[in-house]
């Protein structure tokens, strides 16, 4: 029997080992990107200053890879470890999206990050720059894929659920590649990677340029990356309303938590800029609100109306009630007990199936269900409003924060007084951090907001664990914090080291700090 | 349109395909890893060794990955049975392949003793433990692994982790650990010269021979009434999977019955023996390409042996033999099986052959002198 406490200490090693994982994946989306267009530049002018810039931003991009690929096989064996029931009941549709990621992505990402590291005598050098374009090229097309996964989960289409093999069976390829929710999640994900490979860039220069070493390296890096991260800021924010828009469609929970949306608003609903929501009482403290405004975001007119959380979980009640049919008939056909009629009563029920096993939390025979625990299954339908909210308002933010600071320092590098711009450049140095931090609160209000469901609609988190004991859990957890910990001092270290040293660690003998140093003339 | 039953015998073959894949690519990453500590004796010596496999052995992992993601796309049940249940055996290859990235791009950016001694022990531990592990797992599939099937179908294992460290497992471990060696020692040969070369072509002398012994032990251990499983209701192959609408019986020497119906099925443990003993007077007489192209054979041989033993059992079920899982009933919808087929149709020969032209343009040995001209930039 799974235990509550197995489940939220799987939930709590996914989590983090995500959440981890997603510390080095966009900078290897971005920063791949930057590699090329250096490249572009060095192999268009013949200026060895880009090659150098190639090299050293390659070597900081490579501490940062060899991390990703680490933590990258933990996602992929942790359905199976972890998530053994989600694996058996979904793995039709979820798992080829994961083995073409394999197959076309991750096989050209990682074979041709060798040849940019080892083939620049060996390659020409249009070659190596063909080298450099492929592994940007094959990182991002492993986001497609993964989000295609991950978009099914959000929006499960192009499937149906078999009785007979019990899981959730293809029924369209094509319709789970062109899901909506994917491809919005897809375009928005990767231009947050850019943006953080374009900040990590532009506030490395800046420190540069603040202690006044390696200066034409540093003027060079920053120009790229202002003007690489601008519009990859101004994309971010189009593609995230484009994203937000997707789940006004598909996920009208998660878009009710995350704007505390208590009471359905009559259309155009107003957009809460501030407010202290409280999810024991159910409502909101402190509120300021935009009037008209959500509903013109959200559904883009002025009549349609957005359900708020008391409508969504009476909605919720109405199927778990059609849902405890279904989970009784499909009992029924599993036990070969049913006949014909059980087989059209299941199918006309089938739709709720998955609201009909949110009540196996609280009872193993859904038809001695108590009225109280549909109105608690109802309940749990609506993800917490209070960390939705808030951590949705802070990416927002430092979204627009990254527009303001990446429009700045494209306007002064284009006047090229960006050098002597002291406050900005601490600006970009200090705001090295953000677009993690605004990366992982993105996945928090796409996975958290996702409860209480794996599988939207579909298949219930809690329904979805291994039979582990909490003890192995205890001891896989123990494991991971041990050995994360311990590689992300060690990648901090390295980083740091070689940030610090600069492009003088490439031993060419033209930046500062080298025992051969000659200034160029 | 193929039909069922043909898509799900492809798919047998294929996941082989993907196994043999990794045995051959990163099987030899790994056999370079746990030689490391010994045939690389100083630090210009050992990073000899690494930059063998430094441009290669991250796209080489991609095998193993897409290995994993194929067995989920195309066996659901058998990754979501065998994932769970071998818990720390899968955590403890989790773990030790940590240290691969890490250790291959770490270890030479910071010039401390310490610091590379330490990552070349985790290079080593990276080779060794997964390439042990894996065998142990097989060798478990052989004698069937404790789970059964809920009726919703949510797998249950019942056995300990210590429970598969049994001593027909542990042999089938040795296998497998002297065959990626092996492998990885010929590879070393391929790419080293000088004193290098000579420690890897005497290893690659010991493993060849450990393997051959371990896998001919293994063989009698199974020929001799070792029990073995066989389905004894009537198999509707095209049927739509459920691994419960079946009866399974364990009968001593079961594991034989495909040989002795297809006699022709001996020349796959041959190829294992006759690969394996020509890439050993191949690696003898001094002629590494060939010898490498033989223990890929040998692997081919002892990889097919197992499946070909076990078909069309994946993963028997030693506590509820009707819960185990077959070719038949253990995997994914026609649909996803035909998609999955056409996917790694299209991609596996561009792979094949990116990988074989990046090998190209890196060819030729690692020296010591290069290692030294090359101090900042190889690994």
């Amino acid at each position: 029997m799974v235990t509550e406490e197995v489940v939220d200490l799987s939930r709590l090693q996914f989590a983090a080992t995500a959440f981890y994982h997603f510390l080095f994946v966009p900078l290897t989306l971005g920063l791949s990107f930057l590699l090329a267009i250096m490249e572009t530049t060095y192999v268009m002018t013949g200026k060895e200053i880009y090659r150098d810039m190639t090299k050293f931003w390659g070597k900081l991009f490579g501490i940062n890879f060899a991390l990703g690929v680490t933590t990258g096989i933990t996602m992929e064996f942790q359905f199976g470890t972890n998530w053994a029931y989600y694996s058996h009941y979904v793995g039709d549709i979820f798992g080829a999206p994961l083995a073409i990621e394999g197959l076309m992505a991750f096989f050209l990402e990682s074979t041709f990050i060798g040849l940019f590291f080892f083939g620049w005598e060996k390659l020409s050098k249009r070659r190596h720059l063909l080298i450099t374009y492929l592994t940007a090229i094959g990182s991002n097309l492993s986001a497609v894929w993964i989000l295609i996964a991950n978009g099914w989960m959000q929006n499960p289409v192009g499937s149906e659920f078999s009785y007979v093999t019990m899981r959730m069976e293809m029924t369209s390829f094509w319709d789970v590649v062109f899901n909506p929710a994917a491809q919005a999640k897809f375009v928005h994900t990767v231009s947050a990677g850019y943006v953080t490979g374009a900040m990590f860039v532009l506030g490395i220069s800046s420190w540069y340029l603040l202690k006044g070493v390696h200066v034409e390296f540093a003027k060079r890096s920053f120009r790229i990356a202002a003007a690489f991260g601008l519009a990859a800021s101004l994309s971010v924010i189009v593609l995230g309303d484009e994203s937000g828009y997707a789940v006004t469609e598909h996920q009208q929970t998660k878009l009710a938590a995350l704007e505390g949306m208590w009471k359905t608003e009559e259309a155009p609903a107003a957009f809460t800029l501030f407010a202290i929501p409280d999810d024991e009482k159910r409502e909101n403290h402190a509120e300021i609100k935009i009037p008209y405004a959500l509903g013109l975001i959200a559904t883009r007119s002025t009549d349609k109306v957005l359900p708020g959380i008391d409508q969504l979980e009476a909605q919720a009640a109405e199927r778990i009630q059609r849902g405890i049919v279904a989970v009784k008939a499909l009992e029924a056909l599993r036990a070969k007990t049913g006949d014909e009629s059980t087989k059209v009563t299941f199918e006309a029920h089938q739709a709720d199936l998955g609201y009909g096993l949110l009540l196996k939390k609280y009872v193993a025979d859904v038809s001695q269900a108590t009225p109280d625990m549909i109105a608690q299954a109802a309940r749990d339908s609506i993800p917490k409003v209070a960390p939705m909210f808030w951590t949705f308002r802070l990416m927002v933010a430092l979204g627009f924060s990254f527009a303001l600071l990446f429009g700045l320092s494209f306007w002064y590098s284009a006047k090229n007084t960006f050098m002597e711009k002291r406050w900005l450049l601490r600006w970009a140095l200090w705001f090295i951090p953000m677009p993690w931090i605004a990366c992982e609160m993105g996945w928090f209000v796409a996975e958290y907001g996702r409860q209480p469901w794996t599988i939207y609609g579909i298949l219930p988190t809690h329904l979805s664990t291994s039979t582990l004991s909490a003890g192995s859990l205890y001891g896989s957890l123990a494991g991971f914090l041990f050995f994360y910990t311990g590689l992300l001092v060690v990648e901090m270290y390295l980083m740091f080291k070689y940030a610090r040293l600069g492009p003088a660690s490439l031993g060419t003998g033209r930046y500062e700090g080298e025992a051969n140093f000659q200034p160029a003339r | 349109m193929l039909d069922y039953e043909t898509l799900k015998l492809i798919w047998w073959l294929l996941v082989g395909v993907l196994l043999l894949g990794f045995a051959v690519m990163d099987g030899h990453d790994m056999g370079v890893g746990t030689l490391l500590p010994f045939v690389g004796r100083n630090d210009v010596e050992r990073r000899v060794v690494i930059n063998t496999v430094g441009p290669h052995w991250d796209g080489n992992q991609v095998w193993f990955i897409t290995a994993g993601g194929a067995i989920f796309a195309a066996w659901p049940l058998v990754y979501a049975t065998a994932f769970s249940g071998f818990y720390w055996a899968m955590l403890a290859v989790l773990w030790a392949l940590f240290f691969r990235p890490v250790g291959f791009d770490y270890r030479s950016k910071v010039n401390n003793p310490t610091w590379r001694t330490a990552w070349d022990w985790g290079l080593f531990v990276g080779g060794a433990v997964p390439a042990l592990i894996f065998g142990v797992a097989f060798g478990n599939l052989l004698l069937g692994v404790p789970f059964h099937f809920e009726d919703n179908l949510m797998p249950v294992y019942t056995g300990t982790f210590w429970a598969l460290l049994n001593p027909f497992a542990l042999l089938a471990g040795v296998v497998s650990l002297a065959m990626l060696t092996f492998h990885g020692a010929n590879y070393l040969m391929v790419r080293t010269e000088g004193v290098v070369y000579e420690r890897a072509r005497l290893a690659s002398l010991i493993f060849g021979a450990v393997m051959l012994a371990a896998f001919a032990g293994a063989g009698v251990w199974v020929a001799s009434g070792m029990p073995g499983y066989v389905i004894t209701s009537a198999v509707d192959a095209g049927a739509l999977p459920n691994p419960l609408d079946k009866t399974v019986a364990i009968q001593a020497g079961a594991w034989m019955g495909n040989f002795q119906k297809m006699p022709l099925l001996w020349l796959v443990p041959g190829a294992a023996f006759a690969g394996g003993l020509l890439a050993l007077l191949l690696a003898w007489a001094r002629k590494p390409v060939l010898a490498f192209i033989g223990s890929a054979v040998a692997e081919l041989g002892v990889i097919g042996t197992a499946g070909v033993a076990l078909f069309p059992f994946i993963m028997p079920s030693s506590s509820d033999p009707r819960s185990s899982l077959t070719v038949w009933d253990s995997v994914s919808s026609h649909l996803t099986l035909e998609v999955m087929f056409w996917a790694a149709l299209i991609f596996t020969p561009i792979v094949i052959a990116y990988t074989g032209w990046a090998y190209k343009m890196m060819a030729g040995k690692v020296t010591t002198a290069f290692i030294e001209s090359h101090d900042r930039s190889a690994y």
